[in-house]
Parts: structure tokens; sequence; C-alpha cells
């Protein structure tokens, strides 16, 4: 019998109960667990270790030495979510990210949330993610974030939370797939005895959605990547064959007659649709950052004609950013007169002169977050900092409280991993990838980030956060 | 298939035949190095340094040719661009750049090659063993083109693997051919000489085939024509060409009309090559001849595949 810890501290698990016991929903996978050697678990890690070297299913480091490829920790002890649950969630989350859309589509057009007072323009005109020159260009379908990943934790009541919503080009989807894939080759027995909803038909799912973007019947679609030093090259090679469709950088593509053109070794071929893997700054040189290597000199004339179609569109980052976060409540009510399902995290607005005195105030229990920022970068976790930390951060705070938000700490929901000194719980959360195209679907489940050192409360993979598969259970039938 | 994926299939397999190239050279060399006579071992060794464009940055460094610096610099050195670890590092970021675009088994026998590498390059060639390492450097080779053929579509993606691998493969047979005519005097049946063109076959891998095709002496005439014109040897010039005359016909669309004509005019001149004309116009002649017209036809590919505007 393996021994199982309690987190501690009231903290939510996702195994066990507040007395120990294990859930229903591990039952199952906890009693087939109990009847293995710890040494056959330990050798499963090292071949899935192995494996994900040979494969090659890396992610670069920024900062380090160029090419510098690590693999992101995968640990073999599912999360597991009811059926029941996921169910609520899915709702929850499409509601969320419908309303995104419309908000996104009255932002570009005729700004009726701005003029109904409901949210305040100047934290919309005022924000570096707003593209005017969106301004009543109509996209197919009304839709602006074709793919979204929804950051959900729980806390220590297991209520679940949005963390944050990623409208521009979220990313993880590929380590979804192949931890599914990784479980299924180390412990197939595991998938015969429980009714686990599968993920792999994603890159179908995906494949449809960029497809109904375009008005074009048979569209050349095409996946944009920033090239193979790109921290997520992995997931955007593994995307686009998955798909079968290229996966092109920006010098293979040029416009011409308003349309846009890859080069190949037939000659120009058009395309109708990009997926792009490539931050709006950097897309066109001619109409962002000139010095862009990256992007495509005129593509967003082309795009304004409707001439093809990009994925997710640009100026979705107006609707991601953390200032505009606490108004997500506001818009579902406001697009869709429903009360939310899912809900926000109490946030301070810095830029907020009462705000801002309540954080400074409050510094070591809270968690402050760069505005525009991403990846776990520029962040101060209070309650697990020293004072010169904290009193660092106070000045970068003072000189430009606009670029901050801040959130109370939260406990964030444990499961556990195969730590060194055995089964061990650690934090994790929960980003689901929602598609939007004529309708909105997921694949059941999504990434479950896990934050690998005790205590820490940071899951990105840039932080040495890992991951783990995510099951949704059907409950058996017997 | 889009221009640059055309360009990074060719440059990958480009640099893994120059990896196994050099590894067969170097193979020779050092067993040549083994045998006391030192004028041959010399020749040995200053041809893969010469094929390798990195001859004066090697006397730069070393100074003298001395078998251990040479294998080192053509192994394991990193600050040699032509050294086998450098091609083997060129030809795994050419994968990973299409890793889409090949099978999941040619990628991961080219990481694994770039895994296993990265630790010998730790370990030094010593510890390995000299002869060890080029097997291992000449059976990855192998493995990724069993890979390749037992995997792949036979789409463009094939074909420009294929053609990277020719074009390397005919221009490095021409270089070893050319490059030890000029230090050869006249074709004698000394000890000398038998194990300097015993060296040149093994170094493409033909000395079976000589052995069978002309059950005879070594002489010089002989390997001119076995590595130039016979069809049944795959290094040979005509067999290299050959497969570059099937294949460029047969990419999609109708581009590269001038590589076409150029390789069509190159293959009829080894099919219906003649010895008698070889040997006056001179081997090294013929053979500057033919390198030229191998790196024109190359330069042309370029701007008709890989580069298209």
């Amino acid at each position: 019998m393996f021994p199982a810890k309690l987190p501690g501290n009231g903290i939510f698990d996702e195994m066990l109960l507040a007395d120990g016991q294990v859930r229903e929903h591990y039952a199952s996978y906890w009693s087939w667990l109990n009847k293995r050697p710890l040494e056959e678990m330990e050798r499963k890690r090292r071949e899935a270790e192995l494996l994900f070297h040979r494969v090659g299913i890396t992610f670069a480091v920024y900062g380090e030495s160029s090419g510098t490829e690590r693999l992101i920790p995968f640990d073999s002890l599912p999360r597991v979510i009811p059926a029941q649950e996921w169910g609520w969630l899915e709702n929850g989350i499409r509601q969320r990210v419908q309303a995104l859309n419309m908000f996104l589509h009255d932002i570009y057009h005729d700004q009726n949330i701005l003029k109904a007072g409901r949210i305040p323009p100047e934290q919309i005109f005022g924000n570096a993610h707003y593209q005017p020159c969106m301004q009543d260009v109509d996209l197919p379908n009304d839709v602006y974030a074709q793919i979204s990943g929804v950051d959900l934790i729980r806390d220590d009541k297991g209520d679940w939370y949005v963390l944050e919503d990623n409208l521009r080009t979220p990313s993880g989807v590929s380590y979804m797939i192949e931890n599914r894939r990784m479980m299924m080759r180390l412990f197939p027995e595991l998938f015969s005895g429980n009714s686990v909803a599968p993920v792999d038909h994603y890159p179908s799912l995906l494949l449809e959605t960029l497809q109904q973007g375009s008005n074009v019947s048979h569209p050349n679609v095409v996946l944009l990547t920033p090239g193979r030093y790109n921290s997520a090259y992995f997931e955007h090679a593994f995307l686009a064959q998955q798909m079968g469709i290229e996966l092109v950088e920006g010098p293979d593509l040029f416009v011409k007659d308003s349309h846009v053109y890859m080069r190949t070794t037939a000659g120009p071929q058009q395309v109708d649709v990009i997926y792009r893997r490539i931050d709006d700054d950097y897309l066109d040189p001619l109409a962002f950052r000139q010095d862009s290597m990256l992007g495509v000199p005129g593509l967003l004339s082309v795009y304004r004609e409707g001439n093809v179609s990009i994925a997710n569109a640009i100026g979705t980052g107006v609707a991601d950013d953390k200032s505009v976060y606490p108004y997500v409540p506001e818009m579902i009510r406001f697009y869709l007169d429903e009360e939310p399902m899912l809900k926000n995290v109490p946030t301070w607005q810095c830029r907020d002169a009462s705000n801002l005195s309540y954080v400074l105030d409050h510094l070591a229990e809270l968690v402050v977050k760069e505005v525009h920022g991403a990846g776990g970068y520029g962040m101060l976790v209070g309650p697990l900092s020293t004072k010169e930390q904290i009193s660092q951060f106070r000045d970068r705070l003072i000189a430009r409280p606009d670029n901050y938000i801040a959130q109370p700490t939260l406990s964030l929901s444990t499961c556990p991993i195969f730590a060194e000194s055995g089964i061990a719980p650690r934090h994790i959360d929960l980003r689901p990838f929602v598609l939007s195209g004529r309708e909105i679907r997921m694949a059941p489940g999504g990434l479950t980030r896990v934050a690998m050192q005790e205590g820490s409360l940071v899951v990105n993979s840039s932080q040495g956060g890992g991951t783990k598969d995510t099951w949704v259970l059907e409950e058996p039938s017997c | 298939m889009l221009s640059r994926t055309a360009a990074e299939l060719y440059w990958l397999s480009r640099y893994l035949e120059r990896a196994e190239n050099t590894a067969r050279m170097l193979d020779v060399a050092w067993n040549m190095s083994l045998i006391p006579f030192s004028v041959t071992a010399r020749d040995e060794l200053s041809t893969p340094l010469a094929i390798s464009g990195a001859k004066e940055l090697y006397m730069e460094r070393y100074g003298t040719l001395q078998v251990h610096n040479v294998l080192h610099f053509l192994t394991l050195d990193r600050d040699n661009p032509g050294s086998i670890f450098n091609s083997l590092r060129m030809a795994r970021e050419n994968a990973h750049a299409v890793r889409g675009k090949i099978t999941s088994e040619m990628w991961e026998s080219i990481n694994t090659t770039w895994i296993e590498l990265q630790e010998m390059s730790r370990a030094g060639l010593l510890s390995i063993g000299v002869s060890a390492f080029f097997d291992w450097v000449k059976q990855r080779s192998h493995l990724f083109r069993g890979a390749a053929y037992g995997t792949i579509m036979r789409n463009d993606a094939f074909r420009f693997l294929r053609i990277g691998t020719f074009i390397e493969r005919a221009d490095n047979t021409a270089r070893i051919l050319g490059g030890r005519e000029q230090v050869s005097g006249s074709p004698g049946n000394t000890a000398v000489e038998f194990y300097r063109w015993n060296a040149l076959l093994r170094s493409v891998g033909a000395f079976e085939a000589y052995r069978e095709i002309y059950s005879d002496a070594l002489q010089f005439e002989n390997i001119v024509e076995l590595l130039i014109l016979r069809g049944e040897v795959p290094r040979s010039l005509r067999s290299c060409v050959e497969m570059l005359c099937e294949l460029l016909p047969a990419i999609e669309g109708n581009a590269g009309l001038n590589a076409k004509r150029e390789v069509t005019v190159l293959f009829a001149r080894l099919q219906y090559g003649d010895m008698r004309h070889i040997m006056d116009v001179g081997v090294n002649d013929y053979l500057d001849d033919f390198l030229r017209r191998i790196n024109d036809l190359a330069n042309t590919l370029g701007k008709e595949y890989l580069e298209v505007v």
C-alpha cells in the first residue's frame, strides 16, 4: 500500500478527502496502483523520460544558450475529473468564451458595452492590445478567438475559479495529447478498465474550426511559426503534422495582388487560412513592428479585405488582458443576460489609487502580476517571498502602478505526484482548450499543469512546472 | 511542397551523407596509419581534410599532419565546421525544422544519433574506439536511410531527401578519385601502390565490387572506370547521376526546366561515356569538369526549387 499524504493547511486535494479517504472517482485507479510494485512505477517513469527525449518532446528555454532544449517534467499519476463535473465546467467555459467573442466583436464594431457604461472606455482604448485597425472588419461567424485556453484553479473548498483567459496564442495542447499517448503506452491496462474520454481527435476538431473560419470552400490552411528556436516549436510542428497542413515561417509567405501565397517547389500557392503562433506585433512589418523578421509584409491589408483568415484574429489581446479580466462576468451578463457559472478571482487594479494602497499594505499575502505578463515572469507571490523581494517589488509597483494587478493568494488544489520521496501532493491548475467555429467545441479535460516543487504555486513550464494526463472519467456502468 | 522545406530536406541528407563519407575516408586513413608506409598515410589524411574544405583551418591550428590531430579535428571537434560532429548537428537541425514532414521513425533515428553523439563527444574519440566510432557513424546513416525507405511516402519530401544524398555522394566520389590521381605516379605493382588503390576503393566501399567485376590486380584505369562509368557500383558517378536523372523529372509541377536539362546532359555523358575519351582528356581534367557540372546542377536546382521567389 502506497502511503498517500494530505497537503495540509486545509488545501483541497483532488484525490483525497480531508479525512485521508480516497475520493470515489479515484478508487479504481488507487486500487490498481496499490497492486503495482514501487520499482515498476520507477521503471515506467524512466521509460517515459527516455521516450520523451527520443521523440524530442521538448521546449526551448528563453535566456539560456540558444538551442537549449528541456523536457517538461511528466508525472504519470493522472488527474481525474468525474464526467458530471466536467459537463458543468464545460458549460461554464462555453458561456465565458462565447461572451468574450461577443465582446471582441462589439469592441471592434459598435462598442455598446462601453456606451452602456459597463466597462470604462479607457480600459479598452488605453490598452496596448487594442487594435484600431480592426474597427469594422467583419469576420466569419463573428469569431475572434477560434482557439482559447481558459486557466482554471480550485480553492480550498474545491470551488472552480478562472485564473485567466488566453485568447492570443494559447499553447500546451500538444502535451495534452502526448501525455495521453504516453499513458496509453505505459499503462494500457488502465484504459481498458476505466472509461477515460479520448482527446486524440483534437487536431481534427482544430482543423475543422480553422476551415470554418474561412469563406473559401476548400481553404488552404497553414500554421505560421516563428521558427525552430521558439519555445513552443515542438507544438507547432506537431499540430501541423497532425492536421496535415504546411508549417510555414514568415519568409515562406508573400503578398501579391491582395492575396497571400506560399513559395513552393511548384511555384506560388494561395493561402486562405493562417493559424498563426506569432504575436500581433510581429505579424506584418508594414503595419506593426517594422523590425519583425517573423511576419509577412502586407498581410494586414489582405486580411482587412477578407482575402485571408487569421486565427486568432488580430486584436484579441484586448479581451484577455489582466486589467480587462475583472470585467468578464459583466460581459456575460451584458451579452448573454445570464449569471456567470465560473467565478473570477477577486482582483485589485493597482491603477486605482484606493486599490493600490490596499495592495501595498497587504503585499505579503497577495499575488501581484504584470498586466501584460505571461509565463510566470515578473510576478510576486507574497507569502512565498522574502522581505527583500517584497520591498524590491514594492518599488516597481509604485513606479508603474498601472502595470500591475493583485489577487489573493489562492491555495490552489493539489494532486498527488510520484516525487523523489514517494507519492506527495503538488499544486495544479487546468487549461482546457476551447475551439470556436460555427459552434464551440472542446476536447474533454485539457492540460493539467503541476508545480513540481513542494509548496510552489507556479505551474508554468518556463518556471520548471510539469504536466500530467487529465482524465474525464465516466462513472463505471456496473 | 514549401521551398524551404525542400531545402531543409535536401540539406538534411547532404549533411548526413557528408558525415558518412568523412567517416569512410577517415576509417581508411586510420587503418593506413597503422601500416608503415608513411607517404600513403599522409595522402589518406590530407584527402578528407581537403574535401571537407578545412585544410587551412587545420594547418593553422596544428601545423603538421598528425593522425590523432586529424582524427579529432574531423570527428568530434566542435569548432571545425567540417567535422562529423557538426555535419550531424546540421543534419539534425534541418530535420528538426521539418520534423512534421518526415516520419516519426526518421525523426527519432536522427534525434537519437544527435543525443548519442553528444555523449560520445563528452567521452572523447579514444575512449569510444576510433573504428567503433566510424562504424557507429555509418550505421546511424544506414539506419536513417532505412527508416526513410521503409516509412516515408513516395512524394517530393522523399525525392528531395534523395537528391541531396546523390549530389553529395557524386561530389565526394569525384573528389576522392581526383585527389588521389594527382599524388599518384605511374601505376605499378609495388606494395605502396597496392595499399594506395586499396585505400581509395575502401573509402568508397567499392573494394569487393572491384574484385568481383575485374578479378584482377588493382589497376588505375579499372578503378577509374569502376568509379565513373559503372552503373553497378552505388557510389560511382554514373549511379549517382542516374538516380538524380530519375528523381528530378518526378518532382511535382513544371518548375526546374534548366535543372532537368542539365541532369539529363550529365547523365548522357556518363551513360555513353568512353574510357578512351576519359584517359585522353586526363582523369583530373575530366573530374574537374564533372565537379563543375554537378555543382552547376546543385546551383540551378537551388534557384529553381529551393529558393523560389
